[in-house]
């Protein structure tokens, strides 16, 4: 709309699916979640924060309250942007994307949903029609930088989410490379050493110094670019600070203390 | 195109609406309501905020298609045959306008919250106006004209 408006695009034919009521569905399927692609954040926030916190936090930061009433998580998905909010915590809860068309529907896994910047795996007679996510099994969270608290597009941002159900931590980077990146190698280490010191089931305290090193494992992983948010210098750091703390806050609600 | 909307309670119909037109076009140039503003075209600055279905949203980023039998509310309509609403007495008499252009926004944004919570805590008031600027930076007397309205508790006609 916004192109329409700064006549940057013409296009021969616009469709509204504002109207079709199977994409503002959600309801559970098989034991997950299957959210129409129409939802609004506005919903997501208030149908669904309880089932998932981490996609409910990534869609209180979004726009302004008039944005959120609009602005759909399938929006988000066809964008593609690698600083969509949504992103990330659909990739740390492995997430599918449903694609429909004449010929049938089909699921791709988010990471594989999304192939670049503002390109994605739909064809062009497909539409996005749902995502497929686990109710949350431990908390979650999202945290996001920018210059102020409304209207920002993240410099970076980093979605996390405790699995205790199959003794995982899964950290996603946004907006620090052409598409949000999963910290493989920071979940493998703090696996490692949840699993070594049996916090599973002590729930007890993470080391100060294992934060860290989660922390500077996802700077690590981040691929930022310099551009008029961020240098890429400052995304790297800062993704590794929003780790540490973000991981420190999800582990202290899974030891039942906030 | 021939668009067909019921604005402030009225059924409107318009002709010739090219498709690519917001739904602030057709309100301000088609059907003479310029209470909303244009500012930003890009859902920046929340000048244009009216309700769509009940719901607020910035006119500039709908599709004057996607209002095709809605039902529209704009700041001509907050106020009533009764004289100006309390949300707008309270900025009045806060002194919450100063050039007046982000206003007619931020009163529709401000009715929107006290119908929804009608006594908000200050970070709430905080986060329902941040879609809305004010670029004389009036934003001290704006949100006291806010606590302003919510201590009058009235309720919202809308």
């Amino acid at each position: 709309m916004v192109e329409l408006n700064f006549a940057r695009v013409r296009p021969e034919a616009v469709m509204d699916l504002t109207r079709v009521p199977e994409l503002r569905e959600w309801g559970t399927e098989n034991g997950r979640l299957r959210v129409g692609a129409g939802i609004t954040y506005t919903r997501v926030i208030r149908e669904l924060g309880d089932r998932l916190p981490g996609l409910a936090m990534a869609s209180r930061t979004v726009g302004s309250p008039q944005i959120r009433n609009r602005g759909t998580v399938g929006g988000n998905l066809g964008t593609a942007s690698p600083a969509g909010d949504a992103l990330p915590p659909l990739y740390v809860s492995d997430a599918e994307v449903e694609l429909a068309s004449v010929e049938g529907t089909r699921r791709v896994p988010v990471a594989e949903f999304v192939k670049a910047p503002k390109r994605t795996a739909t064809n062009p007679e497909e539409l996005i029609s749902a995502f497929l996510v686990p109710e949350a099994g431990g908390p979650q969270q999202y945290a996001k930088i920018g210059p102020r608290n409304a209207m920002v597009i993240a410099v970076c941002s980093l979605g996390l989410a405790v699995h205790p159900e199959r003794k995982e931590v899964c950290a996603c980077i946004g907006s620090a490379g052409p598409t949000p990146i999963r910290a493989c190698e920071a979940e493998d280490f703090i696996r490692g050493v949840i699993e070594e010191e049996g916090l599973w089931e002590s729930r007890g305290e993470l080391a100060e110094a294992a934060l860290g090193r989660f922390g500077e494992l996802v700077s690590e992983a981040a691929r930022p670019i310099s551009d008029v948010r961020g240098t890429a210098a400052y995304r790297t750091h800062a993704v590794g600070v929003l780790a540490r703390r973000t991981l420190g806050w999800a582990w202290n609600e899974y030891r039942g203390g906030i | 195109m021939r668009l067909n909307l019921t604005v402030n309670g009225e059924q409107r119909e318009t002709d010739g609406v090219w498709e690519g037109e917001s739904l602030l076009y057709v309100l301000r140039e088609r059907l003479g309501l310029p209470g909303s503003k244009n500012a930003c075209e890009q859902g920046e600055c929340g000048s244009c905020s009216v309700y769509l279905d009940g719901i607020l949203v910035c006119s500039c980023l709908v599709l004057a298609g996607q209002a095709e039998g809605s039902e529209v509310v704009t700041v001509e309509a907050v106020s009533g045959d009764s004289g100006l609403h309390p949300v707008q007495e309270a900025f009045v008499e806060a002194g919450a306008v100063q050039c007046g252009f982000c206003t007619p926004g931020f009163v529709v944004a401000t009715h929107d919250l006290l119908r929804r919570n009608p006594e908000p805590s200050e970070a709430e008031v905080r986060e329902a106006l941040a879609g809305n600027l004010c670029r004389c930076t009036g934003y001290e007397k704006i949100l006291d004209a806010v606590r302003r309205a919510a201590a009058r508790g009235e309720d919202a006609p809308r």
